[in-house]
């Protein structure tokens, strides 16, 4: 093949497999935001927490880390979201009834508490430099086999989580879910336990998250704790699902591959674009231009189109549509 | 004992009268505005650089200088870029769920730092150079002068508050807000009026306690959202729309931050300084679970 067209798939592919790692962020995101009104702002934290298990669990033996588990990938993924889960368990019992400030103020604190564990406790994380040859699934195949492969992972997880998102979405609890974010007195008084519903939401995103984590620990290869950098795994999901539309899991995951390619692809046009200028050190400021213009992408969709591009459905009530 | 005063307990004053200073415009964004300006931090940061760049522009290189004459400037030229924020991220959205607005400043957060970044670059600054005279008092205490005037000055920023809270008109109406919005308009509070004058007490004390910040330690990118955290501890301890609450939980996180390496048990300092920033986290899920009105009883959503 053509090695300018060998590299544009590549980059393709790689362009839709952290994409959809980026959706399956999203999905989780949109069962905390979307259907339960739960704002977490320490998303970077649950799929670090995913990333770091994974890669502790699965490396083989290592003198700078904890490890040498070499157990399975599927084994791994569960225990990332389990540990996940029981974290978020514990936030939630805070802060779950007090009102959705507090949560977003605990849920960075979590992440900031995590990097600090990360970065001090270097007998088991290897502190700052990180946890390397991590395995990832299908990587004995031929190039570039194994990155389809891989995306394939990813692709059918992603199809996975979804399918059980919009079975929940559609279910009696998606619908108490909603009820509870739009009035929570008038779901009260149906006698619905608006607490324990909202556990139940925080807890799957979390874990939805700690299983992207995962992937991305495996697909990198490598996890240190600029993986889970607040920024690109924070901000960037929330500005994936405002996008896309909030209590929607079609928007969540066409906000997620639409602001993604928006992303990686102005990692390439907006240094040049700066340099045509004549901008001094347009390498690194273009990182600050964009972050700047994504910032402002969110500002104008919260105050223009605060619906997303995917305006949020409600499953018909069962019995209505019924002939 | 001298020890522990001078290395301790007055380092952890120093530190603590900056967060207070910062919590006081967080907890008032919370009580009056309703929602947790995660951006708080970045307006900090931001009024370090505007004043950094006062002080290559004038050449001022005495303490005294730089906090009596260049702050205030910088505070005011804050002041004014927040009201512009204020007015194009904000106010649009008003009449829109509370959480929207954290999301907006948690965006804005991110905005304002690029717009930092991008200005002055990354590298680490100093806004006060060269080595620091001491001041000894009655043979033992001995404390850094930039110390003294960081305690000095945020005291008297706090008596400032506790004045235009108690004595005038807009200062009444403030707190009137922030204990309940709606008896507030009642009475024909303007509220517009009470927002623009949160920001701007929010803003002028961010950039004042980013200035002793910087003055104490150095100038650096990430110095607001270091601190972010301690300032959201210190408003929920003191109680959220409780601004003298706010001053107290600032002085017990910034000292019980500096306490908490001091060696309590046996030789080693009693907590791995690498986790410093943990207490105010943990201070703070402690209020959470025991008193989430705070200490002085403030707001429990």
């Amino acid at each position: 093949m053509d090695p300018v067209l060998y590299g544009y798939m590549l980059y393709g592919i790689s362009l839709l497999t952290v994409g959809g790692m980026y959706a399956i962020l999203t999905l989780g995101l949109n069962v905390q935001w979307g259907f339960t009104g739960l704002f977490n702002a320490g998303i970077a934290g649950f799929f670090g927490i995913g990333a770091y298990t994974a890669a502790i669990l699965t490396t083989s033996p290592h003198t700078s880390h904890v490890g040498g588990f070499q157990m399975p990938y599927v084994v791994a993924a569960i225990a990332a979201m389990l540990v996940a889960g029981i974290i978020a368990f514990l936030v939630g019992k805070v802060c779950l009834k007090l009102r959705s400030d507090y949560l977003a103020i605990a849920t960075i604190g979590i992440a900031e508490i995590f990097r600090l564990i990360v970065n001090n406790e270097t007998w088991a994380t290897n502190g700052p430099r990180g946890i390397s040859q991590i395995p990832r699934p299908f990587e004995g195949l031929p190039e570039p086999l194994n990155q389809f492969a891989f995306l394939g992972v990813v692709l059918v997880t992603l199809a996975g989580v979804y399918w059980l998102m919009e079975i929940a979405r559609k279910s009696p609890w998606g619908r108490v879910m909603t009820a509870i974010r739009d009035n929570e007195t008038s779901a009260k008084a149906a006698g619905k336990n608006v607490e324990t519903f909202r556990m139940e939401g925080f807890v799957i995103g979390c874990m939805i998250m700690a299983l992207a984590g995962a992937l991305m620990a495996h697909y990198l290869k490598f996890v240190n704790p600029q993986t889970t950098d607040p920024l690109l795994a924070t901000f960037i999901v929330f500005v994936m699902l405002v996008i896309g539309g909030s209590a929607n899991n079609k928007g969540a995951i066409l906000g997620a591959f639409l602001v993604w390619t928006l992303w990686s692809a102005s990692e390439i046009v907006a240094p040049r674009l700066l340099e045509a200028i004549g901008m001094a050190d347009a390498g690194i400021r273009s990182a600050y231009v964009r972050i700047f213009l994504i910032g402002l992408l969110l500002q104008i969709f919260l105050q223009k189109n605060p619906q997303g591009l995917l305006p949020e459905t409600r499953p018909s009530s069962p019995g209505k549509n019924e002939p | 004992m001298a020890e522990f005063i001078n290395f301790y307990l007055f380092p952890g004053l120093v530190l603590g009268s900056i967060y207070a200073l910062g919590a006081i415009g967080i907890t008032m964004t919370f009580g009056i505005l309703r929602f947790a300006n995660f951006a708080h931090g970045e307006t900090m940061t931001l009024g370090v650089y505007i004043a950094w760049t006062l002080v290559q522009l004038t050449g001022f290189k005495s303490m005294a200088a730089i906090l009596l004459v260049l702050m205030p400037v910088s505070m005011m030229l804050t002041i004014m870029i927040v009201l512009l924020i204020d007015k194009a991220f904000y106010k649009p959205l008003r009449a829109s769920p509370v959480i929207i607005l954290v999301i907006a400043s948690f965006g804005l957060m991110l905005m304002i730092r690029s717009v930092t970044q991008f200005s002055w670059g990354v590298q680490l600054k100093t806004i006060l150079p060269g080595i620091q005279p001491r001041m000894q008092f009655l043979d033992f205490f001995s404390f850094p002068l930039k110390h003294v005037f960081i305690v000095g000055g945020a005291l008297l920023l706090m008596y400032a508050v506790h004045h235009v809270l108690t004595y005038t008109k807009i200062g009444k109406a403030m707190r009137a807000m922030s204990d309940s919005p709606e008896l507030a308009r009642l009475t024909g509070i303007n509220t517009e009026k009470v927002v623009m004058a949160t920001w701007v007490m929010g803003a002028g004390l961010a950039c004042a306690a980013g200035v002793f910040l910087a003055v104490d330690t150095q100038v650096d990118t990430m110095m607001g959202f270091k601190i972010l955290l301690p300032m959201f501890a210190a408003a929920i301890l003191g109680g959220v729309g409780k601004p003298y609450g706010a001053m107290a939980g600032g002085l017990v996180i910034g000292v019980a931050e500096e306490l908490s390496s001091y060696p309590w048990l046996g030789d080693g300092p009693l907590l791995d300084p690498g986790y410093k920033q943990g207490i105010a986290f943990a201070i703070m899920i402690a209020i959470l679970v025991w008193r989430p009105t705070g200490l002085f009883k403030g707001k429990s959503f």
